[in-house]
């Protein structure tokens, strides 16, 4: 399906051309081109934004082998209604993808089936074991933009220093869940004065931020670049911000949840907002804030993290970690805009033209003859977000039932509509 | 027992931290009017005559549940009971699927005791039957904490205004947590030592002054009481010895001297003897170690009571 279209009215955002005006974009053969098509078809966006698709470089999509609480095609449709173009999965699935054979599933699976652009992550290590690096050329050629053991942290800081500069060698970026498991073992929830009052064993953030400390220390020896994926933690911001100030080639994003919620959430057992790293404190909350209205934090990545109720409707120190992000990232980021922290081109550049950069991937832009991934967003629009309106297989989200202001409308994945509330289809 | 207006609100007992002051005082005086049954030669009332209360222990136990067992008993409750070695849960069925087939033989009462905290808060949101916390995890264990409250008015009248030491691994003590909870709402000043280790973060959020030593901690106190302490939690390092632990953190009458004449020694049970608490101690002066385990009883009478109600049944004199 490739539609010739022409949108007008709506205020397009491109940071990376530096545009932000109201004005006309038009779409053929699945491109942004400059000329209008002559039979193009005319969409009104007044009052609406027009921005380039979004891209999360951080979700777990849970196929191959956990197929019950995600799939590829759930998982893109998830993203293409939360105004997604692209999504980056990471690599523990089962098999976990740490070899060419498992990349090339995924993206079959995605290409046939997918609503969005999918960029497999390889595992670091074989198995994210922590012992080998899996076969990072192989994998390259067969899709994968970037690794990550997520979840299951690198724990040898050896094998640490060699993924950085192996992967290098394959211009592949290397992502880190940067925790330190022997002080967050047996925790399932941030460690303080709440964690004492429900009798859960705490997780403090020390265990981020030494991690943290860690990767960017052979960040700078190695020479090469890092991505530090869902900081949480002051602390970690801070040694982020220092080490970007002195040369050090560090990316690092954050999640909705981390600038939205605090560990408060986890009151009376509630199993969706646990997750790695758990929400934290208030000052916590407010150092991410200001982290991401400063520039320290690149990119917004929401961690979609699917479960079903068999691994959250558990006791809490039982229950898995994570809450699907996909569908309500961009309302919770636009409230960042509503409050005066950001303005609506340093969202794009968060959720888009960051993401792209930092991955390598095409996308993140409006710039003619560009493939057509867009994004269309109606900042007013004001809604309830329920768990009947997900379209993710998982409904483990925090947020249930909130009053949300703002979300995508229209997304649009090379030329394809993949997600329409304004009737365009018809 | 004597009526009054108070009117109990609570359809289940999850903790102390529900409740009130005046809620704590109602269950304190409902167990009083209570033990005198225990006493009798025939220990029985037909107060719970009919209702169903099941002992589900996912974690070993002897005296909270005998506890509980004979207390429905004497209110001539039927009462079952269920370990984690008989029940499913080593089959790989979930707490809720247990409980809702529990709940399917419609009991009136779940009693609980499980590792996780905040396992009888799940199960209050899948069963309809009253769920009574019988120790969850690291979290609280109300009615020890009650049977704790209840000794000690019994011994000095009086809860508000007294000083109460509590000694060991508050951390990883449910009792503790509910003790501080209940002897804090109640007036009394709670002081916590032990190594560092054993005392979790921010416990002074709680209500509690940390002290330096056990010395400091129970200087001029009315009320010690001691933990049991495990050496090793999830493969934690908490303390290097036994025997060291006992040195610096156990009660014994040298480190007594400080505190007052007629101080009140308790232990929740069992009692590691010569580590947390030097035998003279247990079993001196002072020591209502066994009138607590006595006055457990009549706290979960009154617990049973509260949340089955009194509109049914034969009345508590009866």
């Amino acid at each position: 399906m490739s539609e010739r279209i022409v949108f007008t009215g709506g205020r397009i955002i491109d940071p990376v051309s530096g545009v932000d005006r109201i004005g006309d974009l038009a779409i053929e053969n699945g491109r942004i081109v400059s000329e209008v098509p002559i039979d193009a078809r005319r969409i009104d966006l007044t009052g609406k934004w027009l921005v380039p698709g979004l891209i999360d470089m951080h979700v777990h999509l849970r196929e191959p082998g956990e197929e019950y609480k995600e799939t590829i095609a759930t998982g893109t449709r998830a993203a293409s209604a939360g105004g997604f173009t692209a999504v980056a999965c990471m690599p523990n699935t089962r098999p976990v993808n740490d070899e060419a054979a498992v990349t090339r599933l995924i993206m079959e699976i995605a290409e046939n089936h997918g609503s969005a652009r999918v960029y497999p992550v390889g595992a670091i290590s074989r198995g994210s074991q922590g012992e080998e690096l899996a076969e990072y050329g192989e994998m390259k050629a067969a899709g994968i933009r970037a690794v990550s053991d997520d979840g299951l942290p690198v724990r040898d800081s050896q094998l640490m220093r060699r993924a950085l500069e192996y992967a290098a060698g394959h211009d592949l970026l290397v992502i880190s869940h940067s925790e330190e498991r022997a002080l967050s073992r047996g925790g399932s929830m941030n460690e303080g004065a709440l964690s004492t009052r429900l009798g859960l064993r705490g997780i403090p953030t020390a265990a981020e931020s030494i991690m943290v400390y860690r990767e960017l220390a052979l960040a700078e020896l190695t020479g090469q670049r890092i991505h530090i994926a869902h900081v949480s933690a002051a602390s970690a911001i801070d040694l982020i911000r220092q080490a970007k100030a002195r040369g050090v080639r560090v990316t690092a994003e954050t999640a909705p949840h981390y600038f939205t919620l605090t560990e408060a959430a986890v009151d009376g057992y509630n199993t969706s907002a646990k997750m790695s790293p758990p929400l934290r404190s208030e000052a916590d909350r407010e150092a991410v804030r200001q982290a991401l209205a400063d520039g320290t934090f690149d990119v917004i990545a929401t961690d979609h993290a699917p479960h079903s109720v068999l691994e959250k409707e558990v006791e809490f120190d039982r229950a898995a970690n994570g809450i699907v992000g996909l569908e309500s990232a961009l309302p919770l980021t636009l409230t960042l805009v509503r409050d005066g922290l950001i303005t609506p081109a340093r969202l794009v550049e968060l959720l888009s033209a960051a993401p792209a950069q930092i991955l390598g991937v095409e996308g993140g832009s409006l710039a003619i003859g560009v493939p057509a991934d867009l994004t269309v967003i109606d900042p007013d629009l004001e809604f309830v977000f329920t768990a009947a309106s997900l379209h993710s297989r998982s409904k483990n989200s925090p947020f249930l039932g909130w009053p949300m202001q703002g979300k995508a409308v229209l997304t649009i994945c090379g030329g394809r509509i993949t997600h329409d509330e304004i009737g365009l289809r018809l | 027992m004597t009526k009054n207006e108070f009117s109990f609100q609570h359809r289940h007992i999850l903790g102390l931290e529900q409740f009130s002051p005046a809620d704590l005082h109602h269950i304190l005086a409902t167990a009083r009017s209570f033990k005198a049954i225990s006493s009798r030669s025939i220990k029985k009332v037909p107060t719970l005559r009919g209702r169903t209360i099941i002992n589900l222990f996912f974690e070993p136990s002897t005296r909270t549940r005998l506890s509980f067992e004979i207390a429905a008993k004497r209110m001539s409750g039927d009462t079952f009971n269920i370990s984690a070695s008989t029940s499913s849960a080593t089959k790989g069925e979930s707490l809720i699927d247990t409980a809702r087939n529990i709940q399917a033989m419609n009991p009136d009462v779940i009693i609980i005791r499980h590792s996780s905290s905040g396992a009888p808060q799940l199960l209050t949101r899948h069963v309809k039957a009253a769920i009574i916390n019988a120790g969850d995890g690291t979290h609280e264990h109300p009615s020890q904490g009650l049977l704790d409250l209840m000794t000690v008015m019994e011994h000095r009248g009086r809860i508000e205004g007294l000083r109460v030491a509590i000694i060991g691994d508050i951390a990883h003590s449910r009792v503790a947590h509910s003790n501080i909870i209940g002897f804090t709402k109640l007036g009394a000043t709670v002081r916590v030592a032990g190594p560092t280790t054993f005392l979790p973060p921010q416990i002074a959020s709680l209500g509690a002054t940390v002290c330096g030593s056990v010395a400091e901690a129970v200087e001029g106190v009315d009320v010690v009481m001691a933990l049991r302490i495990q050496k090793e939690r999830q493969n934690d390092p908490l303390i290097p010895s036994l025997r060291e632990y006992a040195r610096f953190y156990g009660i014994n009458r040298e480190v007594l001297r400080g505190a007052a004449d007629n101080v009140l020694i308790m232990h929740p049970g069992p009692i590691n003897r010569g580590v947390e608490m030097s035998p003279d101690v247990a079993d001196g002066p002072g020591s209502v170690i066994l009138d607590q385990v006595a006055n457990g009883v009549a706290v979960r009478m009154a617990l049973l009571y509260l949340v089955l109600g009194d509109e049914k049944g034969g009345g508590v004199g009866a």
